[in-house]
């Protein structure tokens, strides 16, 4: 091969990662600008790991954390509301300060407006019921059935709290056993006592 | 049904690097920041649009050759000759033979594209033709003249 041929293939070796995720990442300012993202993502560091935060010109639409693998959730995310899926952490500015606040304590309530898109009929009803409960305080899988409008299906709300895309921001870590066992959680029954000690809703060394 | 896209986050992370060595080789280290941000800013415009999740290499990299081309003729309407243009500091995407570069981006536009598109981007002459128009042999035959040319202007 002539010199020049090797020259320019020379230069397909050699790496334009930095340049080139630098790049990428000032795509998302141009994009927001441009009203471009439809799904606005970022990470949130917190006591219990790295949260997945999502958002839609509408409001919060989903958050998510160990163990739903980030690639699962953001396809999830491409198929059910819009591909257009940017990493875009200026748009979830307030929602990280919401959440940093809420982990420190010095928040009981949010204040975000959320996007509720991703759940509807029965399970919709049960964690907007959810939503209500106070901080500090906890509910039964019976109460928010038949708040739901149903006492029976407690199993139907138990697969709703299950699949809640808003965790912690709509509180189903304070639906608990009518024996007052926590029960299951996403994050791990672990997660859901520490949760509930937090917000002051367990004795101590419960 | 629609066809399934993964998130335009992820798409981004799969070409940005292809996209960033073509617009380097074509518009060199200065312009590719301004050229990269409009070809992803169009890509995203128009993606959930897109009808074939199949070729998406091949999707962006045509919309980065059209903004190239855009971006050639808007410096050929101002009137500045690709040879003068100044590539000075450790801008990004650093080239080492800036010489060789410079004749590069002074051939014809099919050349240019076929040359890079084949020794830059290791792309085969079909998907050549398919990013710049035209057929698979005319992208061979594009290829084989820009390099006779680089030869001729560079043994000078």
């Amino acid at each position: 091969m002539s010199k020049i041929e090797s020259k320019l293939r020379g230069a397909a070796r050699r790496s334009v990662h930095a340049t080139a995720a630098e790049a990428a990442g000032r795509l998302a300012a141009r994009a927001a600008e441009a009203h471009l993202i439809d799904v606005a993502y970022t990470f949130v560091d917190t006591p219990f790991g790295r949260f997945l935060a999502a958002s839609t010109l509408r409001g919060l639409v989903r958050l998510a954390f160990h163990p739903e693998p980030v690639d699962e959730v953001l396809s999830d995310l491409a198929r059910r509301v819009s591909p257009r899926v940017l990493e875009a952490p200026r748009e979830l500015d307030e929602v990280r300060r919401e959440l940093d606040e809420y982990f420190d304590g010095r928040r009981h309530e949010f204040e975000l407006r959320l996007d509720w898109r991703l759940t509807h009929g029965f399970s919709e009803r049960v964690l907007r019921a959810t939503a209500r409960i106070p901080y500090g305080g906890v509910s039964t899988y019976r109460d928010v059935a038949a708040r739901a409008g149903n006492p029976r299906a407690m199993r139907a709300a138990g697969n709703a709290l299950g699949s809640n895309p808003l965790p912690i921001v709509v509180p189903c870590h304070r639906v608990v056993r009518t024996g007052g066992d926590v029960g299951n959680y996403g994050g791990g029954p672990e997660m859901k006592r520490a949760l509930l000690l937090l917000e002051g809703a367990l004795p101590e060394g419960d | 049904m629609s066809v399934s896209l993964p998130p335009f986050q992820v798409f981004l992370d799969s070409h940005r690097e292809d996209v960033y060595r073509f617009l380097v080789a074509l518009v060199g280290p200065n312009e590719a920041e301004d050229c990269f941000q409009e070809t992803f800013l169009g890509a995203l415009r128009a993606y959930p649009r897109l009808r074939d999740a199949k070729n998406l290499r091949g999707w962006v990299l045509t919309i980065a050759h059209r903004k190239a081309m855009d971006h050639h003729r808007s410096r050929a309407r101002r009137a500045e000759p690709m040879a003068e243009m100044p590539e000075r500091g450790a801008t990004p995407g650093h080239e080492t033979d800036p010489a060789l570069w410079n004749m590069v981006r002074a051939l014809p536009p099919r050349q240019r594209a076929a040359v890079v598109g084949r020794y830059v981007n290791d792309l085969s002459y079909r998907e050549i033709a398919r990013i710049t128009g035209g057929t698979e042999q005319a992208a061979r035959r594009n290829a084989a003249d820009g390099i006779v040319k680089l030869k001729e202007a560079w043994e000078r």
